[in-house]
């Protein structure tokens, strides 16, 4: 089996399960929902404040919530699990990527319904035509979240607290991705070039690739 | 049919194995040949389950040497000869949220094994009526059965069973039985663990004791 039919079969039954356990559609997403609520909530009629506050708290929550999602499966991810993978001859990296490609799409889907909701909650004035970049800052800013989270439960593997610790390491490394992801929308409501803030999603999305890549046999030896 | 290979399977030499800065095993000097059974028995904390992941290269020893199936343990040849390991643990390792069935097609795409053998192998292990079953909703027998049913698919040439017999009924420990002789008759070997010394005695072609880390002969 290829490098690639492992990554894609690991993603194929981390969505599976997800289908079936529900963590981000069933739990997280509802609870990043109402927090949506909360601001307009706390600012009272004022809408041309809750107009205007709409992109900053979409990605405030979407980043913390999104943690939590990219988290999830270290959260998961048993020593019993990853010895199985071994013995099945499963490349780490391959690990790395399937996981990954798995996130990603779950953190894409998360953070395409907190817009939603961002838009029923908050209706923020952005230019016509922005559909297109933001979707596409959507998904590297979700790319990179989730490789973030894969790579910081990789290295807290067999770990007591590695949930704490994952989260530790997760935050600070994610500024990046945050400062892209909603630059790429100021600059879309100032009409000015996104092209930097998209530069930026994607050189750390590579940037993680790598990292995750090259460290999965170290981290995954280390590990035990 | 496999050709039986000629050699050794398992050296180790003077190998010893630290957990958490605890040395847990040590001294270990230890050939096991191609087709051989051979036991370990030894009380609970002896070091057992340590001693079968040295042996899976899924530990590797902080001092002496050690080959397994060839692959130096302890470098980056072990990933070369990990899918002919199998290894039986104390907690069966299956994907929770998937059914029997669906844990024995996913071991076996990321294997590289053909899925049509799925089928099979839940056939000659008892378990294609309950192949649907989610693991939550499984025995711990049913468990064991998968996880002999998967060793069927990928044929290891060395099979490690960590107190493989315990909780099972007279049908399983047979098709566990029957694991071990097809290893052997492939030309692969088989270590197996266990606190229980008749379990072993009636299985292995060799038998050896392992307390406090070391290992010894049986009187």
């Amino acid at each position: 089996m290829t490098f690639w039919d492992q990554a894609v079969e690991i993603a194929r039954v981390d969505l599976r399960v997800e289908r079936r356990v529900g963590d981000v559609l069933r739990i997280i997403l509802p609870f990043a929902v109402i927090a949506l609520l909360v601001f307009p909530l706390a600012l009272g009629v004022d809408l041309s404040a809750i107009t205007q506050l709409g992109p900053a708290v979409f990605w405030a929550i979407g980043v913390l919530f999104g943690m939590q999602v990219a988290l999830r499966q270290a959260a998961d991810d048993r020593p019993e699990r990853r010895d199985l993978y071994s013995l099945l001859g499963v490349d780490p990296a391959a690990r790395f990527v399937g996981r990954s490609m798995s996130g990603s799409v779950l953190m894409l889907a998360f953070m395409v319904v907190l817009l939603a909701a961002t838009f029923v909650l908050y209706s923020p004035r952005l230019p016509s035509g922005w559909p297109g970049p933001v979707i596409l800052a959507l998904l590297l800013t979700a790319v990179g979240l989730t490789e973030l989270g894969t790579l910081a439960g990789e290295v807290t593997a067999g770990l007591r607290s590695r949930t704490a610790l994952a989260s530790l390491i997760v935050a600070p490394l994610a500024i990046p991705l945050v400062i892209g992801g909603s630059q790429t929308l100021e600059s879309l409501t100032r009409d000015t070039s996104i092209l930097p803030w998209l530069l930026l999603l994607i050189a750390t999305d590579l940037a993680l690739a790598v990292a995750g890549v090259a460290l999965a046999r170290p981290l995954e030896e280390a590990s035990r | 049919m496999r050709l039986h290979p000629v050699g050794t399977h398992i050296e180790l030499e003077d190998a010893g194995v630290s957990l958490g800065g605890q040395t847990i095993l040590r001294g270990l000097t230890l050939t096991v040949a191609a087709a051989e059974v051979l036991g370990i028995a030894g009380p609970n904390g002896s070091g057992k389950t340590t001693f079968l992941r040295l042996l899976a290269t899924l530990t590797a020893p902080y001092r002496g040497t050690g080959r397994v199936l060839g692959a130096t343990l302890g470098t980056s040849e072990v990933y070369r000869i990990r899918q002919d390991i199998g290894l039986i643990g104390h907690i069966p390792t299956v994907v929770g949220e998937l059914t029997l069935r669906e844990n024995l097609q996913h071991a076996t795409r990321l294997f590289g094994g053909d899925t049509a053998r799925v089928e099979r192998a839940l056939q000659v292990v008892g378990l294609t009526e309950a192949a649907e079953r989610k693991v939550e909703q499984s025995s711990y027998g049913m468990l064991r059965r998968t996880e002999a049913a998967r060793l069927l698919i990928t044929r290891p040439k060395l099979l490690l069973l960590d107190e493989a017999f315990s909780g099972l009924d007279i049908d399983a420990q047979e098709l566990i039985d029957a694991l071990i002789t097809r290893t052997t008759e492939n030309g692969g070997a088989v270590v197996m663990v266990s606190h229980d010394a008749g379990h072993l005695a009636d299985r292995a072609s060799r038998v050896l004791a392992i307390s406090a880390g070391r290992l010894e002969r049986v009187a």
